[in-house]
């Protein structure tokens, strides 16, 4: 997939000045936080269970090549096929691959993001196969021509007059004077057009949330049975999946879904969640033929044994950017990559270079709630400090930034320097300001002031008035 | 090669080659024994309040129930609930022994095909293999006798399940899978196609507002045999 994370802050203004999506974001953003919380407040059991999905994955992670072994020889007991793949490009013609030999022309697609990553969809186009979203936030997003702006709700930025506006051009066999009543009247007649793609399909192509070492498995989470009908229907399954979604077994598996739907939708559980092993089995009246697991490393290797290891424990449930201030205002396009918000931020330099995606890292405000709602416990904050480090040490920041930071390094350095200083400017700023109690604009602070007026100091610095409380108690 | 080519990346960021035989044997002995983790205490309560919690469960994610006191019940309860919904009297079954032991001939009004679903099909009847108590979910290993697209392509799906075979948490549903079931093609127990499934299919990527009905089942009714003596409620 193209990337625009380059442009991450021409995006960020841009989205700022789209009412469309600020009207989509103000509407959505607290549903998804008051539904986690619920659901969390509904297990007293969650935060001895997110200690335990992160001793999971971190075994798991120990342990991978042993893991992606055992996986494979369990899906080839079971008929199936492993293909291993270590860029996008060897996954993209893994599948197309596929895809001729089972003589495709259409091909129905569940909900993933690693298909997003590899750009599945137009490999396929361009060598004349004609991939179809079920999804329903995904089909609307093929429709639109646009990519997703959120992990598990791909549509997050749309309003539902955006969905009866693409209904209305996209259906053209369907009346024009059609009246969407309620939004279920757009839900049934997505249902619809998609029931005849369903069965037609040559191909079904669906991610995985988990691959289960032990029995060979890959498993999907989805609340449509879209994804379900996708890999039952057609005669041939291939299950997308990065490496490091291999977890040892059936019940480590169990204990990560019983904290993923909570995090993500805050549902107690999805819907549909679906174990796949192999083909048909003799006397099977349904199912697919064949199935293959395309399994994808894409950059993923690259990051064990470094400081952003931690970062493959992820289970995609979106916790992170559901509760990001971030995220919430400038929406999910603007970080420019498959993947957006806190989990993004750390992900994408890791997967296309932290010279063209410096700018996620630093599109942060350190406030910690992603690190606090997430499921498996990643340091986010920590790790996009990480990067902010190494964009430092390559030079890749523009030079004003870098001079700003010498200069505040010096003194923060010599910190009998830096109180002097800080008290000198807190002072002085107290003095200028006493009359209306803030600055409307500052030299210097110009980005600051922009938004918001900074509130003039009281006169003294947090140092001093600790100094002297800790003098005064008794 | 591509395999060896990933596997020694992830050796070289572990810092160590291929795993010690000690080692794999222990990995390999975790997975044998596969350790139980935390399972919730809201699960683990008695018999009665186990299947009251499943019913409560599968209401609370829009699903229904209707409880008979046996086998000989499930005909009559499944024309009332199709009737109570004003649905036609066709269905898809699923050709489990368990199914057709039931006396359908008592319903002549029930016109009733076994096998796999179509895209026509506007109900189907499924067998139920265990009820987790946790969550309201239902497990539908497949199997010649219990096809998958029972579970997706009907309008309306209507699963029987017997008391006995709610269970509290997804572990126990495991167990359950492990102990009973051998695969003719891997010799494990893990069958082509396992679905858990937790109330009937919907959609929320429209304004992230619920709406029953995306494109698996609009509705899901589970008709439970109470065939369990300790789970009675006294």
């Amino acid at each position: 997939m193209l990337t625009t994370s380059p442009e991450f802050k021409a995006n960020a203004h841009h989205a700022l000045a789209d009412a469309g999506l600020q009207k989509a974001l103000a509407f959505s953003k607290p549903q998804f936080m008051a539904r986690r919380t619920a659901a969390v407040a509904n297990l007293p059991e969650f935060e001895r269970l997110r200690d335990i999905g992160r001793d999971i994955k971190n075994h798991a992670l120990a342990n991978l090549d042993f893991y992606l072994e055992t996986f494979e020889a369990n899906v080839q007991r079971a008929g199936g096929r492993v293909h291993w793949c270590s860029t996008a490009e060897d996954a993209r013609n893994a599948v197309l691959d596929i895809c001729r030999n089972a003589g495709a022309r259409t091909v129905t697609k569940g909900k993933s993001m690693i298909s997003e990553e590899l750009g599945i969809n137009a490999h396929l186009e361009a060598h004349g196969i004609a991939p179809i979203e079920t999804d329903l936030g995904e089909y609307i997003i093929q429709l639109r021509q646009e990519t997703p702006s959120h992990i598990i709700a791909p549509a997050f930025h749309l309003n539902r007059e955006d969905w009866e506006a693409q209904f209305r051009l996209s259906h053209t066999d369907l009346p024009a004077d059609r009246v969407f009543a309620e939004r279920r009247d757009i839900l049934t007649e997505a249902r619809t057009k998609l029931r005849q793609r369903f069965l037609a399909a040559d191909v079904g192509i669906t991610g995985a949330n988990f691959l289960i070492a032990e029995t060979g498995s890959s498993v999907i989470v989805t609340n449509e049975g879209n994804g379900d009908l996708t890999q039952t229907l057609p005669r041939v399954h291939i299950a997308l999946a990065s490496i490091e979604k291999v977890v040892p077994t059936l019940e480590d598996a169990t204990s990560l879904l019983r904290i993923l739907a909570r995090s993500a939708t805050g549902q107690d559980f999805s819907v549909y969640t679906t174990f796949s092993t192999g083909g048909r089995r003799p006397g099977d009246l349904d199912g697919p033929q064949e199935y293959h697991v395309v399994l994808v490393d894409a950059g993923r290797s690259a990051m064990m044994g470094t400081e952003f290891q931690e970062m493959l424990r992820c289970i995609r449930c979106a916790a992170c950017m559901n509760h990001c201030p971030v995220y919430g205002a400038v929406g999910g396009h603007a970080y420019g990559w498959v993947y957006p918000g806190p989990m993004g931020s750390v992900l994408t330099p890791s997967l296309i270079g932290v010279d063209k995606a410096g700018h996620l890292p630093n599109a942060s405000t350190f406030c910690g709630k992603c690190e606090s709602v997430c499921p498996v416990k990643i340091p986010l904050p920590k790790m996009m400090r990480h990067w902010r480090e190494r964009e430092f040490e390559r030079h890749l920041q523009p030079g004003g930034i870098r001079s700003n930071l010498a200069l505040w390094a010096y003194f923060a350095r010599r910190p009998a320097l830096y109180r002097l200083v800080a008290r000198a400017g807190a002072v002085a700023l107290g003095l200028l300001g006493r009359r209306r109690g803030r600055f409307a604009r500052l030299p210097l602070a110009g980005g600051w002031t922009e938004g918001r007026d900074l509130p003039a100091p009281e006169g003294d610095t947090f140092f001093a008035r600790y100094a002297r409380e800790q003098r005064a108690a008794p | 090669m591509t395999k060896e080519a990933i596997l020694g990346a992830i050796r070289r960021g572990l810092k160590r080659g291929p795993l010690p035989g000690d080692q794999a044997a222990m990995l390999h002995a975790r997975m044998a024994r596969p350790p139980r983790h935390l399972t919730p205490a809201r699960s683990q309560v008695p018999r009665p309040d186990q299947i009251a919690l499943l019913v409560r469960n599968i209401e609370k994610e829009f699903g229904t129930v209707s409880r008979v006191p046996g086998g000989d019940e499930v005909p009559e309860a499944v024309a009332e609930y199709l009737a109570g919904q004003n649905l036609p009297s066709n269905l898809v079954m699923a050709p489990h022994p368990e199914l057709r032991a039931l006396p359908w001939s008592a319903r002549p009004l029930l016109v009733i095909r076994e096998g796999r679903a179509e895209g026509t099909d506007l109900v189907s009847l499924q067998h139920g293999f265990a009820g987790i108590a946790e969550t309201g979910t239902l497990m539908l290993p497949s199997a010649p006798e219990r096809p998958t697209t029972l579970n997706l392509l009907a309008d309306t799906a209507v699963v029987v399940l017997r008391a006995s075979r709610v269970v509290g948490a997804y572990e126990d549903a495991w167990d359950l899978l492990r102990r009973e079931r051998q695969d003719a093609v891997t010799g494990g127990f893990m069958p082509r196609n396992v679905m858990l499934v937790t109330g009937p299919s919907r959609s929320a990527d429209i304004e992230q507002t619920l709406e029953l009905g995306a494109h698996g089942p609009r509705r899901l009714h589970v008709v439970l045999i109470d065939d369990d003596p300790a789970a009675r409620a006294a």
